[in-house]
């Protein structure tokens, strides 16, 4: 996943494509599926007093629209936040660039959204 | 790796390992959580130093793109995992192991404009952009 030519040929079944990402991902969820449900079971985690997960449950226009725009930086870039973070450690100027514009993405969202947030409940 | 990784935080702290909102939440300022949200990040980083040290070729810079489009890309990347709330990791492959609904429709679309995007870069510009 930090080859970045790795995965645009994953995400591209009409070039050189190469399928092995797939493999990354599902061993993943495996990995994380075996473990997952008996972890959830115990009443806290070893160190913190209750499991803080994700409770939304709505699908809406936000969701969808994110994520797809997350998808059109992926396939535009070959990174995704985890390895492009990773792959900065490396010092190439693609890396690099990625994550400061991430980070910018990023900050610029949160700061707009907050507004609306606030304009929302006044 | 990764999803030991998530098993081993969500014992730990009981939280979801998703990298964009761990590097959003760092983003948002000081909170209670800023320690292991730093913690992972370094982890990460440190992670990316001993791929460089021990498997060097493991890491490369995208041969087909220029920097704007990778510039471009990362401010995509940052924007939409924001506006989703997850990405790769926290809705590929947490939401998904947690058979979360959100998290199928957003990877789902991910994935869609994902191969949607690299492809076109192979149609309408040769491959390279």
């Amino acid at each position: 996943m930090t080859d970045a030519n790795k995965v645009i040929n994953f995400l591209n079944p009409l070039g050189e494509w190469d399928p092995s990402l797939a493999f990354v991902m599902v061993g993943a969820i495996c990995a994380h599926l075996a473990t997952h449900r008996f972890i959830i079971k115990r009443p806290s985690p070893l160190f913190a007093a209750a499991f803080s997960l994700p409770t939304a449950a709505h699908i809406d226009r936000r969701l969808v629209i994110g994520a797809g725009l997350f998808g059109v930086g992926w396939g535009l870039g070959g990174f995704c936040p985890g390895p492009g973070v990773v792959s900065a450690a490396g010092f190439g100027p693609a890396a690099l660039t990625f994550v400061g514009t991430m980070v910018a993405g990023m900050v610029i969202f949160q700061r707009l959204d907050r507004g609306d947030e606030a304009a929302g409940s006044a | 790796m990764i999803g030991l990784a998530a098993s081993l935080l969500l014992l730990s702290i009981g939280r979801v390992a998703g990298i964009s909102g761990i590097v959003g939440g760092l983003l948002q300022g000081t909170n209670a959580d800023t320690t292991w949200r730093l913690l992972f990040v370094i982890g990460l980083v440190a992670g990316g130093f001993s791929i460089v040290a021990f498997m060097p070729s493991a890491i490369a810079e995208p041969d087909s793109r220029s920097l704007l489009a990778v510039g471009a890309a990362g401010l995509c990347v940052g924007v939409g995992t924001r506006m989703g709330n997850g990405c790769t990791s926290g809705h590929g492959v947490c939401g998904l192991t947690r058979f979360s609904k959100r998290s199928l429709v957003a990877t789902l679309s991910f994935m869609a404009t994902g191969f949607a995007t690299a492809t076109a870069v192979q149609l309408f510009f040769g491959g390279a952009l």
